[in-house]
């Protein structure tokens, strides 16, 4: 514990960063900073995604950008949020668990990368017009294994991916049928066939960038650790 | 690694791409490698002779290749030439009335002119009217408001007659686009725009199209006015819509100059009857001539509209273009040790975007028009090729060894990331190829782009971005060459620059004694808020990034939102300057003005015979009388000129699909037909004009409002310069920025300085949060004659032994010196007390550590005087023992008043110097009483000469008279209270560290040790010739009860076995191991039950320490072993002469990883739990992680520094320096302090640095020993 606090008191990185460094190593606050991280980037992508969703059947001139941007229920961004922090702590959260942490190019560019490719796949299911809804589904199906393959490879990643897809169409499922909202041409009890595809692939984005925010953490707690 | 490579059997000419370096069979010898090689084996091996050589190529001729290549992309772009521009702008197409037909739907495309859009029924087809009215001869009773009142009043009748047209039994209810509901969202448009009926647009849309209502209209204006949108609006608006000509040219307003009212009656046709309109437009021309007219008639304009991109649309769009700006940013960040970073990310950058472009210039070229958005899939496709196959050439060719050649390098760095390289591609054209039979076409075409822009990619790479890399690696080195030759030649080093911050010492230090930060003026702790505020504006620029981002998308915006205008514009002003380049143009498309001027009697006036035509006798309601009217001059002129022909051409292009939205009927890729316009001209009297007034209209009180309706239209050109203004202004500032991105800020100075280091110059941190200034203090331990050879800790106790042989041996905790072994005595001379606290001489303070410390004897014989004056302890000077006669007493120079010290002295800088005092007290001494033993030298006499003159040899050689030169101690190591030193004639000697007596010798051999180990009872000894000795030391008494103690306070115990002085100690060799290895062993390291041997000859031995059996021989290096690294927990690391590290697994030896990291050799290597450090002696200290032997980041040192590393925590790394030590954040790279050693900033460099337990840290310093403590530890631990 000595040379923590030789570490701490010479390190300008941390007597200098004094209240901010001693935010950071606290478990807490840092599990709260990563959990609003994650929680706008949640609403960010839901925002935008939803819009590309809508906009798919609206071929209609903009009057009012405004309202096309919140063209979503008020709650979806939420709760999208929500789900992404929770995904996104709890994904660095299983590999500490089970030990095998995450080795695969854990790299912010490879991080960026996943993301332009969830947003790819969604461009895809709401742009391009496919011949038949298998078709679609299929090709997204193979598109978010592949995603999975390129930037994830961890088994618990996958297990969790499936499980939080089918639980979230299964939400998905019960809001439609309850008359909360519909889709225009459901083709699978109520809701897309492509939808546990897209989630699927969100689960894999927010866990991939979940784990790229704690590495940050874990520096810090390493210190913290020798002191305790 | 060439050996490999010859036991391979490979030719020399490829040496590199075999690396069997698995394949080791633990008794040390090298596995022969497998006869048959598979054909994954032997494929690899071409492709990475195939790159091998291509690498020496692109080396060897970068100019060519880099000319040829430009070649290349310019004729693969050629095509992207016919390629019609992106854009959201109408499109259109025109063909004559007479003959048209409703083009079919068959895709039969016979006639080449005629657009792929050119099909099927139109939307609608147009018909306007376009309506001239004006009250003839002006009269002076007449108020302004007579200018339209009645002309707008006559549109009612128009529309009656429109209406009721019938031609053989055809109306116009039959052949007009039938409307219903508008828009829910436009209910404040509901009164004024037709619903369930036919699409009618006019001015009498104002008034429900009831004459009634206008006639009861007190002020038409602001009716027509309430309706307009506040503000700058660049679509059309309501009084566009009805009156179908821009704003400015209706006339409807108070101050209109020529007192012509225009406006059309627009119908949109569902079917084309060309008889029902020939007779609308005879019948409407009969009755409302228009005589100088001379419009065209033949001709039908067919308009196309593309799908139009919203904002709303674009906020996706914007997305994904942010996360590949992103993308490209992080990525491009990781290029590293390159002379310019910017150029190779430009390069890395321009790769990619000319793949694109070339895949789509091929793609054309064989026929494949492109058909999907080109800015939407562009993220996508650049995310696809990625830059990681240039980030990781970069890194594979950096991390070649840096003696090669340029083209050996380029070379082998290709070759051996080939292998990926391929296998990448491979698997991505695998993938694509999987896309490509999903069958839909969208996924096909991208995945048609992005297979020829792999490709094309991979060329470029190979080619242009493998070029740029060579010309840049030769550039760095002739940098380095520059940067070197001077310090070699012993030139004085470079200037300081701001960016070395310890090459620039503080140039005011409080004392000579005390260090404080760098540049304490800035280290100010209680900044302002305000200022902190603002100093995090200044350094993070955040209002310029965000002033940029905003330009570019607002820009981007304009771009994508109008670009049909900006077109159009162009192609008036082409069409304006020359005449002859209209021949593809029908002659009326491109003239009409899109950006009418200001005054429209202007473009009036070019026009040819405005002669004023008398007005008709004939026509229906014209007034012969009132042509005597006073005023002749004013009276306005109807003219028609080509402008009128086509009147929409002047709206907003987006005025049809508004116009049809409202309707949620959408325009997107679909066209309209616009026939030929109708003209109508009306002339009114003025007696007319006065019957159709409104009582208020001569109340009204022009003046007010024709004010603000003046003003509001000089308003909106004001706004518009005003916008103008502030874009270039914008501009500026976004050319500005972009500058300040793009320039590297040292620009101009030699070499790459390590972006994180900048941080420690900021005045203070990012989050605005100085830190105290503190001081650290170390301890000088002096005794020692010359330079420090040998220094060994053992927890408590360091032992430290100089190039004539005398090993002292210190307390790590205080600093005492407690033995001295002489070179040739066995004599004890024990705590000579020769030691200076750096804080200068505090002779208030007790004695209170030596006291204890010295034992009774010492205790005995210091005065206790001022034991009890301060209770609190102080580390200072104890009062010298008169027992030892060879040093000075210098009790009498110690003047406690310190009132009388001249006030200059304490000037900072200057100082106190003690120096001189003791200098005189010593050469006083020196002559006086006879020495019982050779004295140790006088300490600060010695320091002066090792500071100053080195080549004049130092006076006591003289009176160590049997000096034995033969057998200098050549190493040492220090468990418990015991010595091991291995002597150059091959003696090892064990002695008692705290008595200072010999306990045992050993004369096996006869080669100088060169390296020890001491590990539980077993001492390991490497000797010159190669080989390795192991020793037991047995004890042959239990362990004995005395044990060395430290001071009080300090419970602590040496973790190591203590012996009695009773024990008798006998050392056996056990084990010779001859030839260990061929060349003399330079490395011994010994941990977890292991000794690791490097040797010169690029090997590492690894045996077992019990049993001294070779484990493995590793191989690997190319170069002598030169500094190797082991701990408890088994990792092994080495580093070699060739800047290589690898690092090993002690269970298998198999190679875990292998890196190059430095220009030279490879100093020295640390690993902590997650990284691992080494430096060079190219003077730069890299950072590794240990898991994956990626680099994470390097500091460059200023040259000449010592190459020491030493780990205090996991986050706390130290490094020697000239004559200082540096203390580094190894989160961040941060220097964190630097704390100076000598007087002056200059001086010996650092050699060995050691890491106490008790997180201090020891490093010699010529002469002398330095003892570093972090005072905060200090503090808890008292």
């Amino acid at each position: 514990s000595e040379l923590t606090l030789a570490a701490e008191w010479l390190g300008n990185g941390v007597a200098l960063r004094g209240p901010y460094i001693s935010m950071i190593t606290n478990h807490t606050t840092n599990l709260l900073i990563r959990g609003g991280m994650l929680f706008v980037v949640g609403v960010f992508l839901a925002l935008v995604l939803n819009l590309l969703q809508v906009q798919r059947n609206v071929t209609l001139f903009p009057p009012d950008v405004i309202s096309s941007v919140f063209s979503s229920a008020w709650w979806v961004p939420p709760c999208c949020g929500t789900a992404s922090a929770l995904i996104g702590l709890l994904y660095p959260c299983i590999d500490r668990h089970l030990g095998e942490p995450h080795k695969l190019k854990r790299e912010w560019s490879s991080v960026m990368r996943c993301v332009a490719v969830f947003v790819g796949i969604n461009h895809a299911s709401a742009k391009v017009d496919f011949a038949n809804n298998v078709q679609l589904s299929l090709t997204l199906a193979a598109l978010s294994v592949g995603l999975w393959w390129t930037f994830d490879r961890s088994r618990s990643g996958f297990g969790m991916g499936v499980a939080v897809a089918l639980l979230a169409t299964l939400a998905t499922q019960l809001l439609v049928y309850n008359g909360v909202f519909q889709y225009t041409s459901p083709d699978f009890l109520y809701i897309r066939s492509w939808l546990p595809c897209i989630f699927f692939a969100g689960v894999i984005t927010m866990g991939n960038i979940g784990r790229q925010l704690a590495l940050y953490e874990c520096k810090f707690v390493q210190e913290k650790i020798h002191q305790d | 690694s060439p050996l490999n490579s010859l036991n391979c059997g490979v030719s020399l000419d490829a040496p590199w791409w075999s690396h069997p370096i698995s394949a080791r069979k633990p008794n040390g010898c090298q596995l022969t490698p497998p006869p048959r090689m598979t054909v994954r084996e032997r494929l690899r091996q071409n492709i990475s002779a195939a790159f091998y050589r291509h690498g020496l190529l692109c080396a060897s001729y970068p100019v060519p290749i880099i000319l040829f290549t430009s070649a290349s992309i310019l004729t693969c772009c050629y095509p992207l030439l016919k390629l019609p521009l992106p854009g959201t702008g109408p499109v259109e197409f025109t063909t004559g009335v007479r003959d048209y037909s409703v083009p079919s739907h068959g895709t039969q495309g016979d006639l080449g002119e005629r657009p792929d859009w050119y099909r099927g029924p139109p939307v609608a087809y147009i018909q306007q009217v376009l309506v001239k009215a004006a009250v003839s001869p002006w009269d002076s009773s007449l108020v302004p408001v007579d200018v339209f009142r009645s002309p707008l009043g006559r549109v009612f009748s128009l529309l009656e007659e429109i209406r009721d047209h019938v031609y053989t039994d055809r109306s116009l209810e039959s052949l007009c686009l039938q409307v219903t509901d508008l828009l829910p969202g436009l209910r404040r448009m509901q009164s004024l725009l037709p619903e369930h009926g036919c699409l009618l647009v006019s001015p009498g849309n104002y008034w429900q199209n009831r004459r009634d209502m206008f006639d009861s209209d007190p002020d038409i204006l602001k009716t027509v006015h309430q309706h307009e949108p506040k503000g700058l609006h660049t679509s059309a608006t309501l009084k566009d819509l009805l009156f179908g000509v821009p704003g400015k040219s209706t006339g409807v307003s108070l101050y209109s100059k020529k007192r012509v009212v225009t406006y059309t009656i627009t119908i949109a046709l569902s079917s084309y009857d060309a008889r029902f309109v020939a007779s609308l437009r005879a019948r409407l021309k009969q009755l409302h001539p228009s005589t100088n007219c001379s419009l065209r008639e033949d001709h039908m304009v067919h308009v196309h509209f593309k799908e139009e991109i919203g904002i709303a649309e674009l906020i996706p769009l914007v997305t994904t273009y942010i996360i590949l700006f992103a993308y490209i940013y992080f990525s491009t960040r990781k290029i590293d040790m390159v002379k310019s970073k910017w150029g190779l990310a430009l390069a890395a950058v321009v790769t990619v975007l000319s793949s694109l472009l070339m895949s789509v210039g091929l793609c054309s070229l064989f026929g494949l028009t492109p058909t999907l958005n080109g800015g939407e899939i562009f993220p996508y496709l650049v995310v696809v090729i990625g830059l990681e196959n240039v980030l990781v050439l970069t890194k594979s060719v950096v991390s070649t060894p840096v003696d090669l050649e340029v083209k050996l390098r380029i070379a082998q760095g290709l070759s051996s990331e080939s292998w990926s390289i391929m296998k990448n591609m491979a698997t991505e054209l695998v993938i694509i190829l999987i896309g490509y039979f999903t069958l839909v076409p969208a996924i096909q075409e991208f995945c048609l782009f992005a297979v020829v822009g792999l490709v094309s990619d991979f060329f470029l790479q190979m080619f242009f971005f493998t070029t740029v890399l060579s010309i840049d690696i030769r550039r760095m080195e002739l940098a380095d060459l520059n940067r070197r030759l001077p310090a070699e030649a012993g030139m004085p080093p470079p200037k300081p620059g701001p960016l070395r911050p310890r090459e620039a010492p503080p140039p005011s230090r409080p004392s000579p004694h005390t260090i404080t930060l760098q540049a304490p003026a800035f280290r100010n702790l209680r900044l302002p808020k305000r200022l902190r505020v603002v100093y995090f504006l200044a350094r993070t620029r955040l209002a310029q990034r965000i002033i940029m981002v905003g330009t570019v998308i607002w820009i981007g915006i304009l771009v994508y939102t109008d670009p049909a205008g900006l077109r159009t514009y162009l192609a008036a002003q082409v069409s304006e300057q020359s005449p002859l380049g209209e021949a593809g143009l029908p002659p009326h498309l491109g003239v009409a003005p899109v950006f009418p001027g200001g005054d429209p009697t202007s473009t009036l006036n070019v026009l040819p015979a405005p002669e004023p035509t008398p007005l008709p006798e004939n026509q229906s309601q014209g007034h012969g009388e009132a042509r005597s009217g006073p005023a002749p001059l004013t009276s306005p002129q109807i003219t028609w000129g080509s402008e009128d022909e086509e009147v929409w051409r002047r709206l907003s292009f987006r005025y049809w699909p508004s116009l049809f939205s409202y309707y949620n009927i959408t325009l997107a890729k679909r066209y309209i037909s616009i026939l030929p316009v109708i003209p109508v001209t009306l002339h009114l009297s003025p007696q007319e004009a006065i019957e159709t007034r409104h009582p208020q209209d001569t109340q009204h009180a022009p003046r007010t409002s024709a004010k603000t309706t003046e003003l509001q239209a000089d308003l909106t050109l004001y706004k518009v310069a005003a916008l103008g203004l502030f874009a270039g202004v914008l501009l500026v500032l976004l050319l500005f920025c972009l500058y300040r991105v793009l320039c590297p800020r040292n620009y101009g100075q030699n070499g790459v300085q390590h972006g994180r280091r900048r941080r420690g110059d900021l005045p203070c941190d990012e989050y605005g949060y100085s830190p105290p200034v503190s001081e650290i203090s170390p301890l000088l331990l002096r005794g020692h004659s010359m330079d420090i050879e040998c220094l060994a800790n053992d927890g408590m106790l360091l032992a430290s032994c100089c190039l004539a042989g005398q090993i002292r041996v210190w307390d790590a905790q205080t600093g005492d010196c407690l033995t001295v072994i002489p070179n040739n005595g066995l004599r004890r001379s024990s705590s000579s007390g020769c030691w200076e606290h750096r804080d200068g001489w505090d002779p208030s303070s007790p004695a209170y550590d030596a006291d204890s410390l010295l034992g009774p004897e010492a205790r005995n014989a210091s005065t206790p005087i001022m034991d009890n004056e301060h209770p609190l302890r102080r580390r200072t000077t104890p009062v010298r023992p008169a027992l030892f006669g060879d040093q000075p007493d210098l009790t009498p120079l110690i003047d406690t008043n310190f009132g009388e010290v001249p006030p200059s002295q304490m000037m900072p800088g200057c100082g106190f110097d003690f120096g001189e005092l003791v200098e005189r007290a010593y050469k006083e001494h020196e002559a006086s009483p006879p020495l019982p033993f050779p004295p140790s030298p006088p300490a600060a006499r010695q320091r002066r000469r090792s500071l100053g003159d080195q080549s004049v040899a130092p006076p006591e050689q003289v009176l160590l008279a049997p000096w034995d030169w033969d057998s200098s101690v050549w190493s040492m190591e220090l468990r418990g209270n015991l010595i091991a030193a291995g002597r150059s004639s091959g003696k090892l000697e064990l002695w008692d560290a705290v008595e200072g007596s010999l306990r045992c010798c050993n004369e096996d051999g006869s080669s100088g040790i060169t390296a020890l180990a001491f590990l539980n009872n077993r001492i390991v000894a490497a000797r010159l010739n190669g080989s390795l000795d192991f020793f037991t030391v047995d004890i042959h008494k239990p362990l004995g009860l005395l044990q060395y103690r430290g001071p009080p306070g300090r419970a602590s115990l040496p973790p190591s076995p203590c012996y009695s002085s009773e024990d008798v100690i006998s050392c056996q060799l056990t084990r010779s191991v001859q030839c260990a290895h061929q060349k003399p062993i330079t490395v011994l390291r010994a941990a977890a039950g292991r000794v690791v041997t490097g040797s010169q000859d690029h090997t590492v031995r690894v045996y077992r320490l019990e049993d001294s059996c070779c484990l493995f021989t590793l191989q690997g290096h190319a170069g002598g072993i030169t500094a190797i690294y082991i701990d408890q927990t088994m990792v092994l690391a080495s580093g070699g002469q060739d800047g290589a590290i690898c690092l090993w697994d002690v269970l298998t030896g198999s190679r875990v990883s292998h890196v190059y990291g430095h220009r030279g050799d490879v100093t020295s290597l640390v690993c902590t739990t997650s990284c691992v450090l080494s430096s060079g002696l190219d003077d730069l200290i890299c950072i590794w992680d240990r898991s994956t032997g990626i680099k994470l980041y390097s500091i460059q040192q200023e040259v000449g520094c010592g190459a020491s590393l030493g780990v205090i925590s996991e986050s706390l790394l130290v490094t020697g320096g000239q004559g200082c030590v540096s203390f580094w954040d190894l989160n961040y790279g941060d220097l964190l302090q630097t704390v100076y050693l000598g007087q002056s900033g200059e001086g010996q460099p650092v050699r060995q640095l050691l890491v106490l337990d008790n997180a201090a840290i020891v490093c010699d310093f010529g002469s002398e020993l330095s003892l570093v403590y972090v005072p905060s530890v200090l503090e808890k631990l008292d």
